[in-house]
């Protein structure tokens, strides 16, 4: 008897259909945000692991001088958006399926949302303030 | 007498007819539950003489008429066609009728042993016997009729045979349930529609025939419609007709993408 026996569904009652083309656009941005990110992660990691000696050569003058350019810290940024967000929706569809009751599954999400929104501020934060000229 | 069995013929037609030849004796563990009289299913053991080209619904019929009345299951017509025989056979959903003991066999001899389990999301009435209602909820949801405006026509409504051919696959469904109750989406969420109620929402969205291809396409955009459906292709392997069901999953989602059907 330990095996996973799942004997009724969870929730045989379905609401009332919202008529929103959210699920749609959720679908269909984990696919394209995913075409972006094969690009600028793939490349992240080239560029920090590979290219130059790899992580042995990064220190805070490599990260300052990268960030010095508008093209870094737009990459950066779309990397640090779009993998939040399509990470963070991925999540949200893995509790959508998993979570067996609808407290869990809310509080699930707001655990998910409140650190998806700390994350993004914060990463965003450093790269539009970041500031070279450290003194000390 | 070669047929072993522990337990005592209790089944509803007596004595045990002859083995043939060539039988093997099978092993076969079935997962019973009566929720009148128990808190949670257990496995009942039956040793079956069986030939190879027997169908796992012939052993389940020995079961039932010689070894024991009790055990609980659905069948109809005995060939595929009427879709009341679904059960998970050794880990998989099949129709009993469609998979003979030849294709269970273990190689070299060894001793076979074949498990049957009710299909799971659904509530489990009596050992395989489970409540199809939730599953032909889902389908009467999607609207599973043609829809028209207007006048009767007269004559017959004409369709072309490419216009034919887009929906045929999804004509083939008998309502078995196997896709559904195979879908790892549906085990943990019932209320998402499902394969099967998509596969029959296909076969009108796609019909130039119907009208009500916007309708049905409004229900599955929803939040428990295609969307949810995580392309594993379970229910695809599972049905017995051979639909690809998670094609015409695919061509749902493509139809509400592009707003074109
Ligand atoms: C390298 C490029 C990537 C591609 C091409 C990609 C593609 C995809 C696609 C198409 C899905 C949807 C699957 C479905 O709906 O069934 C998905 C789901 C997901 N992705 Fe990505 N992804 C990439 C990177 C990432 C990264 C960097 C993360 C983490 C931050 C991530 C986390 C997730 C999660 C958690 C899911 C949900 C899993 C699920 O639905 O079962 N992915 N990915
Ligand atoms: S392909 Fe979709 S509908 Fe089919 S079993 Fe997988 S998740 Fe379920
Ligand atoms: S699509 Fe196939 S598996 Fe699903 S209910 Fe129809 S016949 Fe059965
Ligand atoms: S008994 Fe009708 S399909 Fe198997």
């Amino acid at each position: 008897m330990s095996t996973l026996n799942i004997s009724a569904p969870r929730s045989p009652r379905r609401p009332a259909a919202r008529r929103s083309n959210f699920e749609l656009y959720s679908w269909l941005f984990m696919r394209l945000s995913g075409l972006l990110l094969i690009v600028l992660v793939l490349g992240h990691l080239f560029i920090m692991n590979i290219l130059d000696g790899g992580v042995h050569r990064i220190n805070f003058a490599f990260v300052a001088g990268r960030w010095s350019s508008p093209f870094w810290q737009f990459w950066d940024l779309s990397m640090l958006w779009l993998a939040e967000l399509h990470g963070g929706n991925g999540l949200r569809t893995v509790i959508n399926d998993y979570a067996r009751k609808d407290a869990t599954r809310f509080w699930l999400k707001i655990l998910l949302y409140v650190s998806m929104a700390l994350i993004l501020a914060l990463g965003s934060f450093v790269i539009f303030t970041f500031d070279p000229n450290i003194s000390g | 007498m070669t047929a072993t069995t522990e337990t005592a013929p209790s089944g509803s037609r007596g004595s045990q007819p002859p083995v043939p030849p060539g039988a093997i004796t099978l092993t076969v563990q079935i997962r019973r539950f009566n929720p009148e009289f128990e808190d949670e299913p257990r496995w009942q053991s039956f040793e079956v003489p069986a030939l190879p080209t027997d169908r796992v619904l012939n052993v389940l019929h020995y079961i039932k008429w010689y070894l024991d009345g009790s055990v609980t299951f659905r069948r109809s017509c005995a060939h595929g066609v009427c879709g009341s025989d679904a059960m998970r056979i050794n880990g998989v959903n099949r129709l009993a009728c469609k998979v003979l003991v030849k294709d269970l066999m273990a190689g070299n001899g060894k001793p076979t042993t074949i498990t049957m389990e009710p299909i799971k999301g659904l509530p489990v009435h009596k050992d395989l016997l489970v409540d199809m209602e939730p599953f032909f909820e889902a389908f009467r949801a999607v609207k599973p009729y043609l829809m028209t405006t207007g006048h009767e026509p007269t004559r017959e409504r004409i369709q072309s045979a490419a216009d034919r051919a887009r929906f045929d696959d999804t004509t083939k469904c008998i309502l078995c349930a196997c896709c559904t109750t195979s879908c790892p989406v549906y085990w943990t969420e019932g209320s998402y529609f499902g394969p099967a109620a998509i596969v029959n929402a296909h076969r009108f969205i796609f019909d130039s025939r119907d009208e009500g291809a916007e309708e049905r396409l409004d229900i599955l955009n929803d939040v428990d419609g295609v969307w949810r459906c995580r392309t594993t292709f379970n229910c695809t392997d599972a049905c017995p007709r051979g639909i690809q069901v998670t094609k015409a999953i695919q061509e749902v989602k493509r139809a509400l993408l592009f707003k074109r059907v």
